[in-house]
């Protein structure tokens, strides 16, 4: 919807006052004293703009705004006859997620910039001073390798939305629901028959040199065939203006509990304009996390659910026990665990309780001292012996990063076509493989044009972005490329689009990706939304909290014909 | 609840219960000194001996001045019964286990983490020290109110309520020791203002002297004793805390009153039944020094057998799997 008229004070309280309709006069004398001006002017706009099927809604939104926010003085209104904070904003040439070009706010954010611009000067700052230390105080931090033990830090948070359509939203939905459907199919293949190899769509080479390959997953039937029962797939927006899957994250993908985190603080921080917008809840997020673990035990049992993590050091720490939290369920750690009589058990003060269902979070490497890694003390020894006689479940199950490894990633337009017989909705970021060796002599030409990634990194990690490298660091890729092939893919530097975020006193566009997270339980569920990642630093293209970056809170529209009756479905 | 987290939860109620104490001791002192000013009796060394740390002390600080003890039992971060420690120590406990406590309790134990350790990065005058401590005490009490009305009072509650109770009642023991055998007065200063300044300077660390006034009046060197040892309805009296842990560790295991089923219930029930057929007059008789220190020897027994009972992660040694705590 374009909104025809920006804040005007003055014309919209008259607007509300030049008609005393009976309602309309309850709603003044109910909520007006507590409304600020912008609210009242957000009113008067979408009673204009808006079809009268919509009025309910229109009506009773006011009762949400009370004491939302502080109010706005006619001293401020009448030093702000212009909106400034976007005035100097600019796209710079960038697909920018709010602006279609400079000064002019796509429709989607059109209310969401004059609710900003009509902020007394200051009020966003404060707001997002305030956000921040609230994320503090409630302990909602990282901890940060290499640093003094007990550092931690919040993961910079910007106050500023951002918006998706609710057309856009449903053709990712699509897209990412069928993409995880077909890794699964091709997990399972991989480790069973491997007819995808056989049928020469991947190269056997490929899946028997990945890392990530586990021999001790083969022929192992999860619960309902499902592998990957958590997914955080990151998804970033060309110059082109479209949407392209950079990688898959099968194997612990972090972030769910900053989507909830984010969206509790923009609610109270932009109550008024949160309300309007008809933003898609993710509140559910645990519930469903909660439905799609519990999906693994066998039938008609009770099944107690534990989430493992490494431990208060880890990094995803506070995402490991909010989680947990969330969902009612225990928090365990390795040592809490044991397996006697065959099953898994966590020693507690009454004594052994039986686990049936672990949301591990650490790695496949750490999961059992007696198959994986020998020397860890992280997981529990036998755990692997138990699985495989399917008396406990693992999500995701080990062995699904072969799915991620992101040599594979180049073949998943290929393995979504073998296993559905469809074309991928959502496209793949063009992929050199340097284990090919006419793609390598590309790469190796064009170091200072491209992205080069290590096949199992993560977090940013092992990595060159070529036109900001010099020639030292390409020279050192170049040397690492040609010593080890087959460990290493490339992509063309994207024009990542940007997003306004807040700078000291002014905005600035600033990188995003978008990571959605995705349940596989009884059925795929995608939660609307998902984490914003900002690269704060002006210029930068890496996103990853590991890296510095930041986060943003992700609107997802109601699409016109869901918003009454699906809001409570 | 698991092992671990009974423990963690258990010693978040422990420390700051211990840093809630810290701070009674230190305030009920830093206001002593005010009045005895003209005396020049300053008495500091016996603050640092309450919290049984007097050899830490000695080695690192020296002298017993008000500026080291004070630093000492607040701001030193490598004494680990300092206010900052213990808030620090119940915080990392609380984080390992902010899935089990609501999230109420584990933003109020951070936020008098931040609120302890600002304080501790500041060069505080006198003046804001006082209002420091009276922060830190309605910290520790805004915890417990939040505990009592946030918390289902299941098994987690009560392993916090047992720890904090175990403390409580080893402090309150602490300050009659420090009473009684170290500031024990010269024979003439017996009844003297300057011996009942300090009976009420140790009534007004445990918050004690208003009940104490309602229940006895004068103030009676045997009748505080018994006051603080023996009440069975003051809160930081002794006998209090001991049969409110008591009561915990039944609700925990649920045995019957009068037996036990491990090592814990039958030291606590053993200290109950002593402090519940004590005689002051004997107590005093046989030498209070004597019995506290006998109490405190005991009140840790208790506690170690907590630790084995519950929590310790020995390996396992069972193949029965419902009885592994059993008796051991």
């Amino acid at each position: 919807m374009t909104l025809p008229l920006l804040w005007n004070g003055n014309c919209c309280f008259r607007h509300i006052r030049s008609k005393p309709q009976p309602r309309r006069r309850r709603l003044i004398q109910t909520g007006a004293a507590h409304l600020d001006f912008q609210c009242r002017c957000t009113i008067a706009v979408l009673r204009r703009g808006k079809a009268r099927a919509q009025s309910f809604r229109i009506r009773t939104r006011p009762c949400l705004l009370v004491n939302a926010t502080p109010q706005v003085s006619h001293a401020d209104r009448n030093q702000r006859e212009q909106p400034v904070i976007f005035d100097r904003y600019c796209t710079e040439g960038f697909c920018d997620e709010l602006f279609v070009a400079d000064g002019q706010p796509r429709p989607i954010a059109e209310l969401l910039i004059a609710r900003i611009e009509s902020l007394p000067a200051g009020s966003l700052e404060r707001r997002q001073k305030a956000a921040e230390a609230a994320m503090y105080q409630l302990g909602i931090t990282f901890n940060v390798y290499g640093e003094e033990s007990g550092t931690e830090r919040i993961i910079p948070f910007d106050i500023i939305p951002r918006i998706i359509a609710a057309a856009e939203w449903s053709s990712i939905e699509r897209g990412l629901k069928q993409r995880i459907a077909a890794l699964n199919l091709f997990i399972d293949d991989i480790y069973h028959a491997q007819k995808i190899v056989k049928d020469g769509v991947i190269p056997e080479e490929l899946i028997g040199s990945a890392a990530s390959l586990r021999a001790p997953c083969i022929g192992i039937d999860p619960p309902r065939g499902v592998w990957c029962h958590i997914t955080g797939t990151d998804l970033v927006r060309d110059g082109d203006g479209r949407l392209y899957v950079l990688e898959d994250n099968l194997r612990c993908p972090s972030g769910a509990s900053y989507v909830l985190e984010n969206r509790r603080l923009l609610k109270r921080t932009f109550p008024s304009v949160f309300a309007a917008m008809n933003v898609r809840a993710v509140d559910d997020y645990p519930n469903r996390l909660l439905q799609t673990l519990q999906s693994l035990a066998p039938d008609g049992i009770d099944a107690t659910v534990v989430v493992l993590t490494p431990g208060m050091h880890n990094s995803a720490y506070f995402e490991h026990s909010f989680l947990a939290q969330q969902m009612g369920v225990e928090l365990v750690e390795g040592r809490d665990l044991t397996v006697l009589d065959g099953r898994v058990h966590m020693r507690t003060t009454q004594g052994m309780q039986r686990v049936d269902v672990i949301y591990r979070r650490i790695d496949d490497d750490f999961l059992d001292p007696r198959v994986f890694r020998s020397g860890s003390t992280l997981g529990v020894p036998g755990l692997m012996d138990v699985y495989r006689a399917g008396r406990v479940a693992l999500a995701n199950a080990p062995g699904t990063g072969i799915a991620d490894d992101k040599a594979v990633y180049a073949y998943v337009p290929k393995i979504i076509k073998y296993y559905l017989d469809e074309g991928a909705i959502l496209p793949n970021v063009q992929t050199w493989q340097c284990s090919d060796s006419s793609e390598r002599g590309y790469v190796l030409a064009n170091l200072d044009k491209l992205v080069v990634k290590a096949v199992n990194e993560s977090g940013g990690y092992g990595m060159l972005v070529g036109p900001h490298a010099s020639a030292e660091q390409r020279s050192q890729f170049a040397r690492l490329i040609r010593a080890e092939p087959r460990n290493y893919i490339a992509q063309p530097t994207l024009a990542l689009s940007r997003a306004p975020v807040l700078v000291g006193d002014r905005v600035e566009g600033r990188h995003v990706d978008l990571r959605p997270y995705v349940l596989y339980g009884s059925e795929i569920y995608v939660l609307p939304g998902g984490l914003t990642r900002v690269a704060l630093r002006r210029g930068s293209l890496v996103v990853n909290s590991s890296q510095g970056g930041g986060s943003k809170d992700t609107w997802v529209q109601f699409a016109p014909t869901e918003q009454q009756g699906s809001r409570d479905a | 609840m698991l092992s671990r987290v009974a423990d963690a939860i258990y010693w978040v109620g422990r420390y700051l219960e211990r840093a809630e104490n810290v701070a009674r001791f230190v305030d009920v002192n830093l206001n002593l000194m005010l009045d005895l000013a003209h005396t020049a009796t300053e008495q500091w060394k016996p603050l640092v001996q309450t919290s049984g740390d007097a050899e830490a002390f000695a080695k690192r600080y020296g002298e017993a001045t008000q500026e080291n003890v004070i630093h000492f039992l607040t701001f030193d971060a490598g004494n680990p019964n300092s206010i900052l420690s213990c808030v620090t120590a119940a915080r990392d406990n609380a984080r390992s286990v902010r899935e089990i406590i609501s999230s109420e309790m584990w933003e109020q134990t951070n936020t008098w983490f931040h609120m302890v350790r600002d304080a501790a990065g500041g060069n505080e005058a006198l003046g804001a020290l006082n209002e420091f401590y009276v922060r830190v005490k309605m910290a520790s009490h805004l915890f417990n109110g939040i505990a009592d009305s946030t918390m289902s009072h299941g098994e987690a509650a009560h392993f916090l309520r047992l720890g904090r109770m175990l403390e409580r009642a080893d402090k309150t023991t602490r300050i009659l020791d420090v009473k009684y055998f170290i500031l024990l007065p010269e024979v003439a200063e017996v009844g003297s203002a300057f011996d009942s300044i300090q009976w009420s300077a140790l009534l007004k660390s445990a918050s004690a002297n208003e009940m104490y006034r309602k229940r006895y009046g004068q103030l009676t060197p045997a009748k505080i004793v018994r006051f603080l040892l023996l009440d069975r309805e003051f809160p930081r009296a002794v006998r209090y805390c001991v049969l409110e842990a008591e009561s915990c560790l039944r609700a925990i295991s649920g045995s019957a009153a009068g037996s036990y089923r491990n090592a814990a219930e039958q030291r606590l029930g053993r200290i109950a039944a002593e402090l519940n057929y004590a005689q002051i007059e004997e107590v005093i008789a046989a030498g209070l020094h004597e019995y506290l220190d006998n109490l405190e020897l005991v009140l840790n027994s208790a506690s170690a057998a907590v630790f084995d009972t519950f929590f310790s992660l020995r390996p396992i040694q069972v193949s029965d799997s419902t009885h592994a705590n059993g008796n051991a």
